[in-house]
């Protein structure tokens, strides 16, 4: 049994973030961190791979820097790490990028007992939506916002959280799963996972490793291939300044109420 | 890997705009409102007609209230398989609709279902799907207009003519991207359907007309539908015990933050007697529910809602780029924050700099006294 799970370098929004003039990100001026969901992803895979001993395997497309971020999951406790990685998959959408690591995802090979997981969304694009398309381009059931997950004899049982409670579903092995945070807070390297990380296998695929899966389609990848165009990136207009009330006593406050009464607020 | 075959290079024969009308334990959803009136005025503006597709087990009574908000013809499928959603019988249905009467636009409510089952249907459909919409076009006239009021693009950066010539009859579809630090407009100019979810809570919605949800057209498609369709099984569903805090239809929000940590119980206290005051509803930022002093339908931002009431109040919030996503759009805006250089403070229409401890009563007290006030005004 393995678990394979995905991951995505994202630039970290939480910080500063610069636009340029022409209205694009300036990622250059931001750090770079495994996406949040993903490191839960790869939490629960670790928990299973405790409590079972499954094999536990990562997967990422991006650029080559990202091979620091499969080095930090291989010493949190992943045995294998998959770097999809060419100029030709920049600028993917979801459509392309589910695509590309479905087919990587199938090079690497799904067997009965195994399971893949995502995170919920990356933090770059908030979409969601490359779990579900990966699912659907292997032919697999999947299961999104699962908040805990459990192996019961061939199939797993999870809870699938709703925004007004939740779902328990059954799925049969091989099933993708999407995680959110509520599965665990991702653990810290041990001494002896550092050491070893450098020890454990990461394999580089390209273009040329995968143009003849059965899943690539040539003129759906990369920029150009995409479904979806960005037509437009604009920022917000500023909103106009408020007021700073002065102090923060009796009289502020009945100042306060009085402009809030006179505007019809309250 | 899916047999799932069609034809879908040619815009020209797509027609319809169509809205996936989700429901649970048989109701709808505040959502399926919000964009059936949006598919509404989208039909409008490609002259064609308002779909919706719902699905389930004894459903077909919903169809007239999605006509009272504008649809024209409701493709309904019951049968006991849909009883509990699953995405499999679900995204089966909407992509065999989808493939037989071929609509050119398809949207979804951005939910927790909505977000599971469109990226399902558009991998299958072979389509581009764009997450999360706050805005939808297909008029560039309108497109324009909108640009010109919500961004800082000059005449030249909107480029009117460009987008006459390249995205016509495409729809412009708009989010926000990187935590909100940017708008984007995506258009999906190769494929059909173009589809999109789109956030809960901002679209508006249209007058209910008697006479459209009377007139509504029932269409029950002929449909294949097996329990060898179905690779998951639906255990159980647990509605929350609690009552759910209804931050979408509130027209005042106090929110509190890490700035009660001092006393999370007094500033719970303080947050909600503020909000029964003025009528409204609590609500909190990420951290005030990370760590567990609000349950997460609290939540507000980019990862929690997004709201706009006539009035914000926010109170011990810094405001990260993520919680403003989700308010900054408030009629009025008040922020209490012990420090002057809080980011809060650049989209409040009022700033308060104290301990919101010490404010807070104040302001209980004297919007008490107000309403005493006025009621007695209004009685003279
Ligand atoms: C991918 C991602 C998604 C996110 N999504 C969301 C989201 O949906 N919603 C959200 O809110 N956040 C979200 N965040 C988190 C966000 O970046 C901030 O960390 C969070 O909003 C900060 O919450 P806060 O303002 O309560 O806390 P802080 O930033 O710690 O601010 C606390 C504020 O309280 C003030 N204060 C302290 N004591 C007092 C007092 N006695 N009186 C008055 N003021 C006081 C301080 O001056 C400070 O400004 C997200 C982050 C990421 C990375
Ligand atoms: N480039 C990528 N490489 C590997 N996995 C990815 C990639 N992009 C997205 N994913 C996976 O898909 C999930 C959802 O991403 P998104 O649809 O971009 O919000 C992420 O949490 C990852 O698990």
């Amino acid at each position: 049994m393995k678990i394979i799970v995905c991951v995505k370098q994202v630039p970290d929004t939480s910080g500063r973030v610069s636009v340029k003039e022409d209205g694009t990100l300036d990622r250059a001026s931001m750090p770079v961190i495994t996406n949040h969901d993903d490191k839960t992803a790869i939490e629960a895979a670790l928990r299973l791979k405790d409590q079972y001993g499954c094999k536990v395997v990562v997967v990422t497309m991006g650029p080559a820097a990202a091979e620091s971020m499969l080095r930090d999951l291989l010493a949190m406790g992943a045995d294998e790490a998959y770097l999809v990685s060419d100029r030709a998959f920049g600028g993917s959408d979801t459509f392309a990028t589910s695509q590309i690591v479905a087919a990587a995802v199938h090079r690497i090979g799904v067997d009965e007992d195994d399971i893949v997981l995502c995170g919920r969304q990356a933090i770059d694009g908030d979409t969601a939506q490359v779990g579900p398309q990966i699912a659907e381009k292997l032919g697999l059931p999947q299961i999104t916002y699962a908040a805990s997950i459990e192996l019961a004899d061939g199939a797993v049982v999870v809870r699938r959280m709703l925004e007004d409670g939740y779902m328990t579903i059954r799925a049969k092995t091989p099933c993708l799963i999407t995680c959110v945070k509520e599965l665990g807070t991702p653990r810290y390297p041990s001494v002896s996972g550092i050491l070893d990380c450098f020890q454990k296998p990461i394999t580089v695929l390209t273009y040329e490793d995968l143009k003849d899966e059965p899943l690539i389609e040539k003129d759906t990848i990369g920029l150009q291939g995409s479904p979806t165009n960005i037509a437009k990136s604009f920022t917000p207009p500023l909103k106009a300044a408020g007021v700073m009330l002065s102090g923060a006593d009796k009289d502020t406050v009945a100042d306060l109420v009085a402009r809030l009464g006179a505007k019809h607020v309250i | 890997m899916s047999e799932f075959r069609f034809e879908n290079t040619n815009p020209a024969a797509f027609h319809g705009v169509w809205v996936y009308c989700e429901q649970r334990q048989g109701a709808l959803m505040s959502t399926d409102l919000e964009l059936i009136s949006e598919g509404r005025k989208l039909a409008d503006e490609l002259h064609t007609e308002l779909c919706g597709v719902l699905l389930g087990e004894n459903v077909a009574d919903l169809a007239s209230e999605l006509g009272g908000y504008g649809a024209d013809k409701i493709y309904v499928c019951e049968s006991p398989l849909l009883k509990h959603y699953t995405t499999d019988a679900h995204a089966k249905l909407v992509c065999d609709l989808a493939a037989a009467y071929k609509p050119e636009v398809l949207l979804f409510g951005a939910t927790n279902i909505g977000r599971d089952l469109a990226p399902r249907c558009a991998a299958r459909l072979h389509t581009g799907l764009c997450a999360d919409c706050t805005h939808l076009d297909v008029d560039v006239a309108s497109y324009v207009e909108f640009l010109r009021e919500n961004s800082t693009l000059d005449e030249k950066g909107i480029g009117e003519e460009t987008l006459h010539k390249k995205f016509e009859t495409d729809l412009k579809m708009t989010r926000p991207a990187f935590g909100g630090h940017l708008m984007a407009t995506i258009v999906c100019p190769r494929f059909r359907p173009a589809m999109a979810t789109v956030r809960p809570g901002v679209m508006q919605r249209a007058v209910f007309d008697e006479n459209k949800a009377a007139a509504v057209e029932i269409v029950r498609p002929d449909f294949s539908l097996t329990a060898e369709d179905i690779g998951t099984e639906v255990l159980e569903v647990v509605k929350a015990a609690r009552e759910m805090v209804d931050l979408l239809g509130a027209d005042v929000i106090v929110s509190v933050g890490r700035g009660i940590a001092a006393d999370v119980e007094r500033g719970v206290a303080l947050g909600q007697e503020l909000a029964d005051v003025l009528g409204g509803v609590l609500g909190g930022s990420r951290v005030a529910i990370d760590s567990g002093w609000l349950s997460a339908d609290h939540q507000v931002g980019q990862t929690g809602k997004t709201v706009h009431p006539k009035l914000y109040i926010a109170l011990g919030i810094s405001g990260a780029i993520q919680h403003k996503a989700g308010m900054q759009d408030s009629d009025c805006i008040i922020a209490v924050n012990k420090n002057p250089q809080a980011p809060i403070f650049e989209i409040a229409d009022y700033g308060i700099a104290g301990d919101l401890f010490k404010v807070v009563p104040l302001m209980i007290e004297q919007l008490r006294g107000h309403k005493t006030a006025k009621a007695s005004t209004a009685r003279t």
